[in-house]
């Protein structure tokens, strides 16, 4: 191990961004956290001692089983198991699974129409980018949660009742993505407008470059730095919010639950003495978000040299 | 390099500065940035440190007053002022001693003054800072300041805020900082660089006249040998963080002894004479390179000066490749012999490994692809372009919301006529803000005009949003920028910036093609083929700037327009360049306009001149006519007031 990490070193002066990287403890802790948790969430099937999701696995008789190694603990359920007694690791490695899902989707759309109205915005200038960035301006004056409150309650009024559940995850991954672009519009459109006035794409003006071509190929590459520190920040958003619309009662189907979804129904049993139930969802939880942010801050770190 | 023994004894030295070392400690290991320095300045002596960007200029006068970055450190030597060993001072001690007895000048006056502070506030802050007096007491010393630096109505202007001020203004208030307490050394740091010709000739005068009254020791910091010529009493030349030459200016300028100096002055540009090209120049490693070949950009403006690790294979690099082009010189036919600063590239590379080639192309190959073009083509109408009374005005503000608040706009260009010949280089001088580059945003159809005609190749060339795409001139008309490393994509491969103009205008069938292409037209200019595979951060300044002529190549041109190609580049590589540029204009019979605000750079440009003056044509005609004998007032003004290497002919000074 320790020779891996000295030949890594050791590429690392090549590379600035490794070197950083390398040397700095917290990044690699936080890194290895989130890579761990990632990688449990997505070999969930393969790790999960029994699937939380079908019922014929379920045994009522098991509920409220306190964790293993406590007194009256079953070694069949490590960490416990909920009201319906399904087993909690289980249910969290799914749980997770489908918060990172819904997380990562969210930001992919958020980010896809955020940057694209902001290169738009940015290159164009004049009443387009008025209009977006007023839209933009308006979209960040209602709090997310509103925002997604509000996608959710009319989804579930215009999509007919039985198709409903199944279409739930892509209404939740909308309504958070709609009130997470934002930030990557005003990111976008403020360094494409700094790329703008460069040389090179002045170059390619003159040159008579299509104007799509100019903005894809040549300014998008030159403004990813930011975006991508933009895109880790708003992944722990994202899937904070997941587990915050599920923690409401409004988010993912409770047949699927989701690490809010496990929260909300361990808070019900948290004055009865049931305290597994919240708090080992609820530590995933904050693990992974501070695990992210902290990558995150990272990354913004060595984008803007003004912070070093 | 030239040992001056009445230095080591004089008895009235200011500062002595004796073997100095500086190393900045990185985490490639610690770099010599000056090595050995000795260097002395007297009372009311001004001495000028040159040298081209990385020669440690900004390090000497960084360490002298104890203001090295973080990770640097006087390694050795000494730094004596007044008899006061300085650089063993502690960091308070240093700090009274910055400002009281040595006061700093940096190059942009819109920075080193706080814009949030009254001008007199901030004098009146400094004296007391260093002088316990009471505040009218400081005012009234500020008003004499101000007045000592010919600001009119100084009582008036304490109140003023500085964007209130011009560039020179500013710079003088700044000078007026520096004197606040009576320093006995004042580093100058490129004072002048970011001001125009007459800005910079009235802020000389004044350091000049500090100097005399005052008695204060200047050390003048700046890579404009123009500058050093015109006020400096003597001359320390440094390159890779060691003196190569000290001596009195005129001697030091005029008859140069070591071959460093020698090729630094064939470099420069005169004003008073036309030269075909620059001959014996050093082909100089372009210094940055190294630096960016770690992956350390010019970000910091101190670790330019990290370069010297390189130093000893590059003593031996001056010397063969001054060989190398002094053969070059002669046996130039054809300008291959331009492979420059690529040569040091070659060396310091793959040194005895086969070159990495494109087969099939060579310069040859590219020379023959632009001239049969020409060969193809009907022949070109004279007049190439013409301007017909072209208007530019420029909304003051875009507006708030949907172009509320607007305001009323400003005559960028007024009245604008001239022809461009075929085949002759059309020179466009002007200080800043005399819409030389508007102009040549107007003929590449950046900016629309709001009046009058262009006419390209006898056609009329529709303006700004009317010229569509697809036109014909857009591969016609090229244009050369000014700042190479703005104007080159960072994220996109030499090759990929090179194949736009092959793949927009289809001028190349394959992919094969393309390649083979570019690898010619970038050997044409003086670069290995194997540049194809790199990035541009891993050239310097002279080479990106080759790349830029490659890719305005590649569209076969018939008109290149030059934004101020020169000026972001150091003298070395700015002669390279210019001759170049002269090769290939003359080679393929080009038709140029070449912008600059440097007037010497432009007399070896340019056939015809023009000379603008806030948006207006105040002078137009032949080049030499007008440097032997300019027509208008202006124009007369321009040329007194650059400074000129003509003295050093003449005997020398003091």
């Amino acid at each position: 191990m320790s020779t891996l990490l000295e030949r890594l070193r050791r590429l690392g002066t090549e590379n600035e961004f490794l070197y950083l990287f390398l040397h700095s403890r917290l990044a690699m802790i936080a890194a290895a956290v989130a890579v761990l948790g990632m990688g449990a969430a997505a070999l969930a099937p393969l790790i999960a001692p029994v699937d939380p999701y079908d019922i014929g696995s379920v045994d009522i008789l098991d509920s409220l089983v306190p964790p293993g190694w406590t007194d009256g603990g079953d070694t069949r359920f490590l960490l416990g198991t909920d009201d319906q007694g399904r087993d909690l690791w289980s249910a969290i490695l799914y749980g997770t699974r489908l918060s990172l899902i819904v997380g990562l989707s969210a930001i992919v759309f958020a980010s896809v129409l955020g940057v694209t109205l902001g290169l738009l915005a940015g290159y164009l200038g004049g009443h387009l980018d008025a209009v977006i960035m007023r839209i933009a301006d308006v979209q960040l004056a209602l709090p997310a949660i509103l925002t997604a409150l509000l996608v959710d309650g009319i989804a579930r009024g215009l999509l007919p009742r039985d198709s409903h559940d199944d279409l739930m995850l892509v209404v939740l991954t909308v309504a958070i993505g709609l009130s997470l672009w934002v930030n990557f519009a005003r990111t976008a459109r403020a360094s494409t407008f700094v790329e703008r006035q460069k040389e090179y794409v002045q170059a390619a003006e003159v040159m008579g470059v299509h104007p799509v071509r100019i903005l894809l190929v040549h300014i998008l590459p030159n403004i990813l730095g930011p975006l991508l520190v933009i895109l880790t920040i708003d992944l722990a958003v994202a899937v904070l919010l997941e587990a915050t619309l599920s923690f409401l009662g409004v988010g993912v189907p409770p047949n699927q639950p989701s690490l809010g979804t496990l929260i909300r129904t361990g808070t019900e049993y948290l004055f009865s003495g049931e305290w597994w139930i919240v708090l080992f969802p609820s530590l995933t939880l904050v693990m992974l978000i501070v695990a992210v942010n902290i990558l995150g801050d990272f990354l913004r770190e060595v984008f803007d040299p003004r912070l070093r | 390099m030239t040992p001056d023994t009445s230095e080591r004894t004089l008895p009235d030295a200011l500062l002595e500065i004796r073997d100095l070392t500086v190393t900045f400690a990185s985490r490639f290991g610690d770099q010599t940035a000056i090595e050995n320095i000795d260097m002395d300045v007297r009372r009311g002596e001004i001495v000028g440190l040159v040298g081209e960007s990385g020669a440690g200029k900004s390090t000497i006068g960084a360490a002298i007053n104890g203001l090295l970055p973080g990770n640097g450190r006087i390694t050795g030597g000494t730094v004596t002022l007044s008899g006061e060993r300085l650089d063993r001072l502690s960091e308070a001690s240093l700090h009274r001693l910055r400002g009281d007895r040595i006061s700093m000048i940096f190059q942009d006056p819109q920075t080193s003054l706080n814009p949030l502070m009254r001008i007199g506030d901030q004098l009146i802050e400094t004296i007391r800072q260093h002088r316990d007096c009471r505040e009218e007491e400081a005012r009234s010393q500020a008003i004499t300041l101000l007045e000592e630096m010919e600001i009119t109505d100084a009582a008036a202007r304490m109140s003023a805020w500085p964007h209130q001020f011009s560039g020179g203004m500013r710079q003088r208030v700044v000078i007026a900082l520096a004197l606040c307490t009576e320093p006995e050394l004042i580093i100058a740091d490129e004072p002048t660089t970011a001001l125009d010709v007459a800005i910079q000739k009235q802020i000389l005068d004044l350091i000049r006249r500090l100097a005399d009254e005052r008695q204060v020791g200047v050390i003048l910091i700046t890579h404009d040998i123009g500058v050093i010529a015109e006020v400096s009493d003597r001359v320390v030349v440094l390159r890779h963080g060691q003196v190569k030459e000290r001596g009195v200016t005129a001697r030091v300028l005029g008859q140069p002894e070591d071959p460093y100096t020698r090729s630094l002055m064939a470099a420069v540009p005169r004003m008073d004479r036309k030269l075909e090209r620059f001959r014996g120049i050093v082909e100089a490693v372009d210094t940055d390179a190294a630096a960016t070949r770690r992956g350390r950009s010019a970000r910091v403006r101190q670790s330019d000066a990290t370069q010297s690790d390189a130093t000893p294979s590059d003593a031996t690099q001056l010397d063969s490749t001054q060989g190398d082009s002094a053969r070059g010189d002669s046996a130039r036919g054809d300008n291959r012999g331009t492979a420059t600063d690529a040569t040091a590239d070659e060396s310091a590379g793959a040194a005895g490994k086969p070159l990495w080639r494109v087969s099939g192309a060579s310069a040859t190959a590219a020379s023959d692809w632009l001239l049969g073009e020409r060969n193809e083509r009907s022949p070109i109408h004279d007049p190439i372009l013409s301007l017909e009374h072209v208007d530019v005005i420029f909304d003051a503000s875009p507006g708030y919301l949907f172009g509320l608040g607007r305001r009323p706009g400003v005559q960028a260009l007024d009245d604008i006529s001239f022809d461009v010949a075929a085949g002759s280089v059309l020179g466009l001088v002007g200080e800043s803000g005399s819409g030389k580059s508007t102009l040549a945003k107007t003929i590449t159809g950046l900016v629309t005009p709001a009046r009058g005609t262009l006419l390209f190749d006898g056609q009329e060339l529709p303006s700004g949003r009317a010229r569509v795409r697809s036109h014909p001139s857009r591969r016609r008309i090229q244009m050369i920028f000014q700042d190479p490393y703005s104007s080159l994509n960072e994220r996109h491969s030499v090759e990929s910036i090179l194949i736009e103009p092959l793949r927009e205008y289809d001028l190349a069938e394959s992919r094969a093609e393309r390649r083979r292409l570019a690898a010619s037209v970038l050997e044409l200019v003086g670069l290995p083929q194997r540049a194809l595979l790199r990035y541009p951060h891993q050239f310097s300044g002279g080479q990106r700037q080759r790349i830029a002529v490659a890719r305005a190549l590649l569209a076969r041109p018939e008109l290149l327009v030059a934004d101020e190609p020169t000026s972001a580049l150091d003298v070395s590589v700015q002669a390279q360049i210019l001759n170049l540029l002269k090769d290939l204009q003359s080679t393929f019979g080009l038709s140029m306009l070449f912008i600059s605000h440097n007037l010497a750079v432009v007399r070896q440009m340019a056939d015809r001149i023009v000379v603008l003056k806030r948006g207006q044509r105040v002078e137009y005609g032949d080049s030499e006519a007008f440097f032997e004998s300019p027509a208008s007032p202006y124009g007369r003004e321009l040329l007194s007031e650059t400074p000129s290497l003509a003295l050093l002919d003449a005997a020398p000074r003091r």
